[in-house]
């Protein structure tokens, strides 16, 4: 399947149109993709709406049943997993083992956890005052337009599928055309294991053109998007000049990592690299602002720099392989413009700086040191393999400047004091705050940003409430008893 | 049958400590199924100790993912799916339950549930709190630890299911008591468990009986929490025994007295129907039986007429036979209490209207009974008979029979029959009763809280309500050097 999937079939883009979809690690065509555009977000939608019509088999279907079809698709995405790991690898150039090992373990378990929230979202009877019988469904918002990145293809695709589809919705997804394959696979997998035909449908295409459409559509309910801060706002512009649809945004970050010098050094060393250089950098949550006490700030530089020239970059089907390729040529360039310019701009280039093959869009692990918070390198998000660390001196200048962002997705602090932990993790204005640790995910923990990394919270309980309605019910009854 | 069930502690087959073991009867025919170690207290502290081991600080199970008891859960899941014929035979055997009932809603309940409470083993949330005061505080909801749960013959493994799968998914351990006359299919599921991957001690069951192992649970200084279904005679000397003892949490699911309430402007084929299932299904013995038909003067005759109908089209026989629809009692205890019942009704002047007596002459098999003309005061209007036995009363205004099904110390289930919205409404607020049905009966799921008010029990099982009984909420409060909203 790499054609456009709606009600449960395949079909060619109306236009006829075909875009390639390439191998990183190559730069390579893998193969030809039915490109997306408005008439066929039309289609989509339309497909949508009627699957969403009261009275259909997915608006009548038994709560608990949907979360049986969603633990079904998880079996069956556990029964695909080497094959899914392996187009993974192959359009996105993650390396295979953690493809396997880590996006599709924690694929299976987001579905499996939004499958058990399937009956247990609860709306609620209410004492409202006069004679009334006074109740509320949380009902689901309806059409749901969801715009996935190619940072981690099947994982976004399972954290907008999950919520949407445990809560009764019905969707219309647009995967990044970079990435294709794997959610295209998937819709296979969603058709065998039982859901309705409507329930979901999903587009390959461009964001200008079938992304604008989704975002600009009058009969889409609701618009989730998760991507560069600089697309975020033109969704929620478009939702607004359009229907008012709902709007959750999970966009770009320059996360702040604080180091203190009581840290334990060897595993703050091991996380902040971690924190950054973990799927080639290309992470919204990426610690790439790495503060470090003075005390210290000598011995982390020295061994952040050793840890960097020691990552191991290759053929990501290669088991020894730490990082692969960086997902496109536009990246590729882009990341070694922000290196040249923190050269420029007098960040002082500790090791890297430079492509690390000739085929390929691979860059070597870099690292800046004396890194000051006005350098382009500080503030701007790189998504790239590309480590950025500052020296501070206090707590109460570190807050600063570490919300001295006009993000705000994520942060940590590396500390064994537990006043300063609870007095940090307090002050960051930041969606997630990790303490002694980094990239802790899981299906259970709410995910989201303050500021401009976004709107709304994805995962957790909270994560249902974006996908739901609220109808107040109110009924007249002869006499209100508590 | 020369076979005996064992004990189930540890994951592993233990004899009774004593030795003793005691019959299983099939009481469709009133033979020897086969033999069942006896626990008595000394088993039940065998099994204490290890579901304590089990929980202690840092065992696999206290340290385990919450997200993986949801697997374990939904694995025991699967198994049970793939051995459900047999578990089915069992309880068509064991329980006298009729096997087309016992494969399609006993086994589909039990699947239904423990896949429910496997959804929920890793949404279980604390809270933090804003406190006054520099202090950071949050709340633990830590499970309660060694929980008894003594279960009842009427449904065997579902209530099996009720029992340890919200114990289980909120990180309990458990020592469970079935009952003596169906322990077969509770001790088939320890096979299950085990091949599902639950650590030893997580799970420990012990057959026996109420006075001797259920006494032991009831009184045991080291059990953290007993949940019992069954009478509410039993239920008082439970939480008697808890309060006397070390305090350990209660709950209790007892019995009922439930009224059904037929207005003249319902669907009277629906409310027939609804109201003959409602008191019939399986023999009666279900606590919510809707034992109290109350009709409205206008199409009180009418209703009668169909009811007789439809309460003779009976094949009685044995379960495991297709196209029989009613099996026997559990056994002589309930099959004398009933017969006893059906003649005070005669004496005290209700009108027999069909069926009354035994049925076969072997087996536990009661005649489809019908009295009308029931009065409030008469011994088969206030007590609970647990069989095929239906009364039916007539009413005439609304106040008087809110009046009339509320007095009663029983509160388990009720029901009202009408199209009239207000009405509905009305009896949805004025019945004093855990579960109040419109114009239907019976209708559970796992997602829904059930439970009895008054004397029908305490507490309530499944939903998100459920998850309370099984957990101990710990407020932690850490210093802060300045706290900020």
């Amino acid at each position: 399947g790499s054609k456009i999937f709606i009600n449960n079939e395949w079909h060619d883009a109306v236009s006829k149109k075909t875009f390639p979809t390439i191998n990183p690690a190559t730069g390579e065509v893998i193969c030809q993709v039915a490109e997306g555009d408005k008439a066929d977000v039309d289609k989509a939608v339309k497909a949508a709406r009627a699957a969403f019509q009261l009275g259909s088999p997915w608006r009548r279907m038994d709560a608990s049943h949907r979360g049986k079809l969603l633990n079904r698709l998880a079996d069956l995405i556990e029964r695909d997993r080497a094959y899914l790991a392996a187009l993974e690898t192959l359009d996105n150039g993650k390396p295979y083992s953690i493809a396997y090992l880590v996006d599709l373990d924690m694929v299976v378990k987001c579905l499996r956890y939004f499958a058990g929230w399937s009956d247990k979202f609860h709306g609620k009877t209410i004492p409202l005052d006069g004679d009334f019988f006074c109740y509320t469904r949380h009902e689901p918002v309806g059409v749901c337009g969801q715009i996935i990145p190619w940072n981690f293809p099947l994982l976004m695709q399972a954290w907008k599928l999950g919520p949407a589809l445990a809560t009764g919705n019905v969707v219309v997804m647009k995967v990044a055309e970079q990435t294709p394959l794997s959610a295209l696979y998937v819709a296979n997998l969603i058709k065998e294991a039982g859901f309705p035909p409507g329930v979901v449908n999903i587009i390959p295409g461009y964001g200008p053109t079938a992304g604008a459409a989704i975002s600009a559509h009058m009969d889409v309910d609701k618009v989730a998007f998760t991507g560069s801060t600089e697309v975020g706002h033109l969704i929620k512009k478009a939702a607004a000049e359009s229907n008012l649809k709902r709007v959750t945004l999970e966009l770009g970050g320059k996360s702040p990592n604080i180091i203190m010098s009581d840290a334990d050094m060897d595993w703050a060393v091991d996380q902040a690299h971690f924190a950054l250089f973990f799927n080639q950098g290309q992470c919204c949550c990426a610690g790439s602002r790495t503060y470090v006490q003075e005390d210290i700030y000598n011995e982390f530089v020295e061994r952040s720099v050793e840890k960097a020239k020691s990552r191991v970059v290759g053929n990501p089907f290669d088991f020894k392989t730490e990082q692969g390729p960086q997902v496109d040529e536009e990246q590729f360039k882009k990341i070694l413009g922000y290196i040249s310019t923190g050269k420029r701009e007098g960040a002082k280039l500790l090791c890297g700086g430079n492509p690390a093959a000739d085929r390929g869009y691979f860059v070597q692990p870099t690292v800046f040191g004396d890194v000051q918070d006005n350098m382009t390198i500080a503030r701007e998000e790189i998504f790239g393999p590309v480590m950025q660390i500052m020296k501070f001196k206090t707590i109460e200048e570190i807050i600063e400047r570490a919300n001295n962002s006009k993000y705000g997705l994520a942060a940590a602090v590396f500390t064994k004091d537990i006043d300063k932990a609870n007095y940090v993790s307090q002050a960051l204005r930041a969606g997630t705050v990790w303490v002694n640790c980094y990239n802790v995910f899981g299906a259970q923990a709410p995910f989201g940003g303050y500021k401009a990394s976004g709107n709304g919270r994805e995962l957790g309980e909270y994560g249902l409430e974006a996908y739901l309605e609220v109808k107040n019910v109110t009924i007249k009854i002869p006499q209100k008893n508590s | 049958m020369k076979w005996c069930s064992p004990i189930f502690i540890n994951n592993e087959w233990h004899d009774s400590v004593s030795g003793k073991k005691f019959e299983v009867f099939n009481p469709a025919n009133e033979e020897k199924i086969c033999e069942v170690a006896e626990g008595d207290k000394a088993d039940i502290d065998k099994a204490v100790k290890a579901a304590r081991k089990a929980f202690e600080l840092g065992s696999p199970w206290r340290t385990m993912d919450a997200s993986e008891r949801g697997r374990l859960l939904n694995k025991l899941a699967d198994l049970v799916e793939r051995d459900r014929l047999t578990l089915a035979t069992m309880e068509a055997i064991d329980g006298g339950k009729l096997f087309s009932t016992a494969y399609l809603m006993d086994l589909g309940a039990c699947i239904k549930t423990i896949r429910y409470c496997a959804g929920w083993a890793d949404k279980i949330h604390g809270r933090t709190v804003p406190m006054d005061g520099n202090f950071f505080t949050f709340t633990r909801h830590e499970p309660v630890g060694v929980c008894g749960q003594i279960i009842p013959w009427n449904f065997p493994l579902v209530m099996f299911i009720w029992k340890i799968a919200p114990a289980l998914c909120c990180g309990n351990t458990v020592v469970v008591k079935p009952a003596e006359q169906t322990p077969l299919s509770a001790l088939y599921m320890g096979s299950l468990i085990k091949e599902a991957g639950f650590p030893p001690g997580v799970v420990n069951i012990v057959p026996g009986f109420g006075p001797t192992a259920g006494a032991a649970i009831s009184h045991h200084m080291d059990i953290d929490k007993v949940s019992f279904t069954g009478s509410t005679e039993v239920g008082k000397l439970i939480k008697e025994a808890a309060g006397k003892t070390n305090l350990k949490r209660v709950t209790l699911e007892l019995g009922g007295k439930s009224p059904n309430i037929i207005f003249a402007d319902a669907d009277l084929d629906e409310a027939v129907e609804f109201a003959h299932v409602g008191l019939f299904y399986h023999q009666g013995q279900c606590c919510i039986a809707g034992s109290r038909i109350f009709v409205e003067e206008p199409i009180y005759d009418e209703f009668v007429r169909r009811s007789i109908e439809r309460a003779k089209k009976y094949t009685l026989g044995d379960p495991l036979s297709p196209g029989v629809q009613q099996g026997p009692q559990i056994d002589k205890e309930q099959f004398q209490k009933i017969l006893d019942l059906i003649e005070s009704g005669k004496k005290e002047g209700a009108k027999l209207e069909c069926g009354g007596g035994p049925w076969g002459n072997k087996g536990y098999f009661i005649q489809p009974t019908v009295f009308s003309n029931v009065t409030d005061d008469m011994r088969i209007a206030k007590e609970e008979i647990f069989g095929p036995v239906q009364q039916i009363m007539k009413f005439k205004t609304i106040d008087e029979v809110i009046k009339r099904a509320n007095n009663t110390t029983y509160g388990l289930a009720a029901a009202v029959f009408t199209k009239d919205i207000d009405k509905a409404l009305t009896f949805a607020a004025a019945l004093q009763a855990g579960t109040v049905w419109v114009n239907c009966y019976s209708a559970l799921s796992a997602q829904c809280p059930f439970g009895g008010f008054k004397m029908s029990g305490n507490g309530r099982e499944l939903g998100e309500y459920g998850l309370q009984e099984y957990t101990e909420v710990k407020t932690v409060t850490i210093k802060i050097p300045q706290k900020n909203s």
